[in-house]
């Protein structure tokens, strides 16, 4: 759907993070693959159920985030455990703007994205001092105070403290024979597309290369001549931005923001969708956000009062079934199934 | 003067747990490079433990040994069960196991003990120390156990054979191993000791935070803080870091208005975030040259 259109990024192996294999341009099975799955995104909504078309957009809004973290951790290698922080600020800064300032949502998008980027570019300047499991902790830390920076009692007027701020659903614009569920699922899906073909673009450009030169080896990049910190600081400011446009997407369409839907268990669920899609793959995004919308409620299925505990031992057989995530199992399989033809 | 002094006190004595807990960091982190996020949970699954035990009517100072112990069992299991085969996985594995077993343990501790939160009694008493103390009984107590357990530690990564080991796989493995050395060995033992000194800190910290399945998050940040502070390659260090994020956290909470109550958490962000911008390697922490 959202973010599955495209060629694999070939991303080269290296020594912290999985490896990937240089993609085969197969273009045609791919191109006619993605081309069906695209046609099946297009007619979804005017074949489901409300709710199902909510839980989709739901999906695409989170592989959008982990679009966004991927872009940082997987091409340039700069971990962080702290997205959900952006995530908030975007998703707070479209309610605030249209609750508060009565804006259309449809400029609060480009604001958020702008002031995220502003944000995360900030966040990366004394990030770039710090390295693996520093940058980690320092994230981690972010992701921590996040709700409590949201319930601070002097902005209280605009963030409504503890009990956030509830959104009015926009409805389908120009008269279009659409409910506002529908409307939700196509703009994004359309936000999703652009902002995949944007990494992509971003990933396959001299920029992208510096990137992941800077990844796989920072001392060789530098002395080509990648200036290492304004890179860094910018991957995490594009980051932060597509990231914290999931969370305004997610804002408008949830309805709803609280600081404690914005802890840290929503860090958590970007990386663990990032691994679980494979880590430096970016249509791995989608299937990622498949599994952290839904596997907590398949987990809940098997038992209610030991769900937590259901999806830590899903995700420890994850890790040692599929250490590479969907990336690896999915290259698996098409190396198999070429053996056989 | 006499506020000033009483906070210091009392940030000293809560700063206690903070390099209890960032002592067990440092040792995790020492043994296998890792950060264990899900640390604070071991802590409170053990404190759990510890809670059941008395409310069945065991002695507290029987249950002290005993829960460490048992956690440190558990620590050693979870080593060999569930890290050790991905031993040479990416570092992103790791984190996403130590993910898991948060979510295991926090969930488990839920189910079996509920989400109300529980008092857990002081073994040293309650009130203040004598009248008019800055301190009560409880924290007093817990100061004088961290520093036992603290000075032990001390002495037995630097007087015995074992503790030499454990040095000396986490410095250099390789080399530990070609003299003789179990490196595995102690990484599972560096797992089990980690495990039971959390034990202690949430055993000790649980009458003044209460016990619920979600009491360690917070700790364990500060726990992180007081490591980066100390440094991470330094247990003396950590235990230093500690105690001054217990102190600034008083401090700060006092003479700064809105940090109060609100950003108390936040200070922890910004000493962290700090101490990595001013001198990374922390206080006493080693600085690490790389060989280009």
């Amino acid at each position: 759907m959202s973010t599955s259109e495209g060629k694999m990024s070939d991303l080269g192996s290296s020594a912290p993070w999985p490896a990937g294999a240089a993609a085969r341009p197969k273009v045609g099975a791919r191109t006619i693959f993605f081309g069906l799955l695209l046609l099946v995104a297009v007619t979804l909504p005017f074949i489901s159920k409300n709710f199902f078309i909510f839980q989709t957009t739901v999906v695409m809004v989170y592989a959008i985030a982990i679009l966004g973290l991927n872009l940082l951790i997987g091409v340039n290698g700069q971990f962080s455990l702290g997205h959900g922080a952006f995530y908030a600020l975007g998703a707070y800064t479209a309610a605030i703007l249209m609750e508060t300032f009565g804006l259309h949502y449809a400029w609060t998008l480009p604001i958020a994205a702008a002031l995220c980027f502003v944000a995360g570019f900030l966040f990366g300047l004394p990030a770039l001092r710090l390295e693996g499991v520093y940058l980690a902790l320092a994230t981690f830390a972010l992701a921590v105070t996040t709700p409590q920076l949201l319930k601070l009692s002097p902005f209280e007027g605009f963030t409504g403290g503890v009990q956030g701020i509830v959104i009015t659903k926009p409805g389908a614009p120009f008269g279009l024979p659409l409910n506002s569920d529908q409307w939700l699922y196509f703009l994004t899906l359309a936000i999703g597309l652009l902002l995949y073909w944007l990494v992509h673009n971003i990933v396959h450009s001299r920029t992208g290369r510096a990137f992941m030169a800077i990844r796989d080896n920072p001392i060789a990049a530098s002395s080509m001549g990648v200036n290492t910190s304004l890179y860094k600081a910018t991957a995490f400011g594009v980051s932060a931005m597509i990231t914290g446009v999931a969370g305004s997407l997610g804002a408008i369409v949830i309805q709803f923001v609280a600081p404690d839907s914005f802890t840290f268990a929503l860090s958590v669920q970007l990386l663990v969708g990032l691994v679980i899609g494979g880590v430096g793959w970016l249509p791995g995004a989608l299937i990622g956000a498949v599994f952290v919308v839904f596997i907590p409620n398949v987990a809940e299925e098997i038992s209610k009062g030991l769900a937590g505990a259901c999806y830590g031992v899903l995700l420890i057989l994850v890790i040692y079934l599929a250490p590479q995530g969907a990336d690896g199992v999915i290259r698996a399989a098409v190396d198999r199934f070429k053996r056989l033809l | 003067m006499d506020l000033f002094i009483h906070q210091v006190i009392a940030g000293f004595a809560t700063g206690g747990i903070y390099a209890c807990m960032a002592l067990a960091v440092v040792m995790i982190y020492q043994a296998i490079h890792h950060l264990n996020f899900a640390q604070g949970e071991m802590a409170m699954f053990s404190t759990y433990l510890g809670w059941q035990l008395l409310a069945w009517g065991a002695p507290y100072w029987a249950v002290f040994p005993l829960v460490m112990a048992i956690s440190f069992a558990g620590g050693l299991a979870i080593e060999r069960i569930v890290v050790r085969p991905i031993e040479n996985a990416p570092v992103l594995s790791h984190v996403v196991i130590f993910i898991a077993l948060f979510a295991i343990f926090n969930s488990a501790a839920g189910f079996i003990w509920g989400f109300t939160i529980k008092p857990v009694p002081s073994p040293f008493g309650e009130g203040a120390l004598y009248p008019g103390a800055p301190i009560g009984k409880h924290q007093a107590g817990m100061l004088v156990v961290t520093m036992i357990v603290l000075s032990l530690l001390w002495a037995f990564f630097r007087f015995t054979r074992v503790g030499l080991s454990m040095r000396a796989a986490s410095v250099n493995p390789e080399s530990a191993r070609l003299v003789g050395v179990r490196v595995s060995l102690m990484n599972g033992l560096g797992w089990g000791m980690a495990s039971a000194i959390g034990a202690l800190a949430g055993l000790l910290i649980a009458p003044v935070v209460f016990l619920e399945p979600n009491m360690m998050l917070s700790i364990l940040l500060y726990g992180f803080a007081g490591a980066v502070l100390g440094g991470l390659s330094s247990p003396l260090g950590a235990v230093l870091g500690g105690f001054i994020v217990g102190i600034v956290e008083n401090l700060a909470g006092t003479y700064i208005p809105v940090i109060g109550g609100e950003l108390k958490l936040s200070i922890a962000l910004f000493l962290i975030v700090a101490v990595l911008l001013v001198k990374p390697a922390g206080l006493l922490g080693r600085r690490t040259v790389q060989r280009v």
